[in-house]
């Protein structure tokens, strides 16, 4: 019983990719337009494209600079995130002008930041990811240790904890589900500055890699590299819920007993 | 008075709103001994909670001095506890039953094996040694109130003060909460400010029973509860004796409602 209703939640989930895949494959198998390769020959593509040393030279430092600008980001976003959203005059000063730059596109900075410290170079692209990062990531953090409920920090007053432990145990932890709503947020922009941020410069990384294959005509190994691209967003996020799952079970077993009553 | 542990004299606090100054507590003064168990009572929206969270050192008063133990209370002091009414949104939902008691013990001086204790024997005194590993969230009402107390007990305060803390949970549960409280009192002798506006748990709890006015606030009556310390849900609450007090408190109430006494000038 509870067998066969896993089973069928697990065809519902593959299914649509399925048969998308299938569509691809069929549609395709005929063309004869340089533009439109067939799924078989992109997939032909793959193993001559991605081979050890292009993963070495293009996924890996592409997946580094996300990850320390995500990671940057993060930092910088809950750390400042909880300085303003623990003080009202510090948000009434701050809060428009925040509200106005989060909404500047993020893809406009980069040649800003290219003015400063030039494209190439990791340097403008670690910078583009975190700034892109950074605003989902900072303003709902501020919701978060805005929206603390007053009877815990009432609580941790009374019991006079200490400036770190109140930080960590209350104040962190109480704003982590809006935390995560905005890591999870930052994590696809995060992913989209990685590319844009290669596109410009187009040295080395996978969005680099894509616009040279389309340089030089190569359209199936350009295929291949959107593809990639797809993968991996696909797992990235795929491993930010594994670890959410995780950090906010307390959270979701919260929710659920607020229902239940 | 050397035994005085807690003072509260010429209590005072004004709110300023937008639309003037409001007075919610106009002259509180009263003393509370060491391993005394007092209740306050008042009709609702006299300032009960303002009143606790001004001893509390949570709120300033506009005027007026709080003693604990012999120092002003300016800030939350060291050694008292709280038990709020809303225990779902007073004890950490991501931290287990057990780190809920634990957390306010990390910062005293003591090794882990004597916190481990303390923790313990505050899960035991109030019946929920199994449930440490547990969430709060996965517990009763009458279950997670016990955790706020658990953790209060840990605390080890010299005094501890509890706002409403039963108003939310269902009758039964609430008996027996009732005689936890008695038996933390009885037992380990423990010092404990209760605020209800219920009038018999009053005078059931208490070995004395403070009467608020209405707002602006002052001490209306003062009552001493001469009931047995030992006492029980059934036989205590028929004794005559208990009728007379609680219908004692209850007029005093009443008039305090309707606004008849008369504010005794300082």
């Amino acid at each position: 019983m509870r067998l066969t209703s896993i089973g069928r939640q697990l065809l519902m989930t593959i299914a649509l990719p399925v048969i998308l895949l299938a569509l691809w494959w069929v549609v395709s198998a005929d063309n004869t337009s340089p533009f439109w390769p067939s799924l078989q020959k992109i997939l032909q593509a793959f193993p001559d494209t991605w081979t050890s040393d292009r993963v070495m030279e293009d996924i890996v430092p592409s997946l580094a600079r996300l990850a320390l600008g995500y990671a940057l980001a993060l930092l910088v976003g809950v750390g400042l995130g909880t300085v303003i959203g623990l003080s009202r005059p510090v948000r009434a000063f701050l809060e428009p002008a925040l509200e106005f730059l989060r909404a500047i596109p993020p893809p406009v900075i980069i040649p800003v930041i290219a003015l400063f410290v030039g494209y190439s170079g990791w340097t403008s692209k670690i910078i583009a990811i975190a700034l892109g990062c950074l605003w989902p990531i900072l303003l709902n953090t501020v919701e978060g240790v805005r929206g603390l409920d007053e009877v815990l920090v009432d609580t941790a007053r009374s019991y006079r904890f200490r400036r770190p432990t109140y930080l960590y145990q209350v104040v962190l932890r109480g704003s982590s589900p809006q935390v995560a709503t905005g890591a999870r947020q930052a994590l696809s922009i995060g992913v989209i500055m990685m590319v844009i941020s290669e596109l410009f410069a187009a040295d080395n990384g996978l969005g680099a890699a894509i616009v040279q294959a389309q340089r030089a005509f190569a359209i199936p190994e350009m295929w291949t590299g959107i593809i990639l691209l797809g993968v991996i967003g696909f797992l990235l996020s795929l491993i930010f819920r594994l670890a959410e799952w995780r950090a906010l079970a307390w959270y979701r077993g919260l929710r659920r007993s607020e229902r239940g009553t | 008075m050397p035994d005085t542990l807690l003072e509260v004299h010429q209590l005072k606090k004004v709110y300023e709103t937008a639309s003037g100054p409001v007075e919610a507590i106009g002259d509180i003064s009263f003393d509370m001994r060491q391993g005394e168990l007092v209740c306050i009572v008042g009709p609702s929206g006299c300032g009960k909670t303002t009143l606790l969270k001004c001893i509390a050192g949570l709120l300033k008063p506009t005027a007026g001095t709080i003693r604990l133990a012999d120092r002003p209370v300016t800030g939350p002091p060291e050694s008292m506890a709280l038990v709020f009414q809303e225990y779902g949104r007073s004890l950490y939902p991501w931290l287990t039953v057990r780190g809920n008691v634990e957390l306010p013990l990390r910062h005293q001086k003591m090794d882990a094996a004597q916190r481990s204790r303390l923790v313990d024997d505050a899960l035991e005194a109030v019946g929920l040694e199994h449930a440490g590993r547990s969430y709060p969230w996965q517990l009763s009402g009458g279950m997670q109130q016990r955790v706020a107390i658990a953790r209060a007990v840990a605390y080890h305060p010299e005094v501890l003060i509890m706002d409403e803390p039963f108003a939310a949970v269902d009758a039964q549960t609430r008996a027996d909460l009732e005689d936890l409280v008695r038996a933390l009192h009885i037992e380990r002798g423990m010092s404990i400010l209760f605020v209800t506006h219920d009038i018999d748990e009053s005078v059931y709890l208490g070995e004395r029973v403070i009467v608020l006015s209405t707002s602006p606030t002052w001490v209306q009556d003062d009552i001493a509860i001469d009931l047995a310390p030992e006492r029980d849900q059934i036989t205590t609450r028929a004794l005559p004796r208990f009728t007379e007090l609680r219908t004692h408190v209850y007029e005093q109430i009443q008039r305090a409602k309707r606004g008849e006494a008369v504010r005794p000038q300082a």
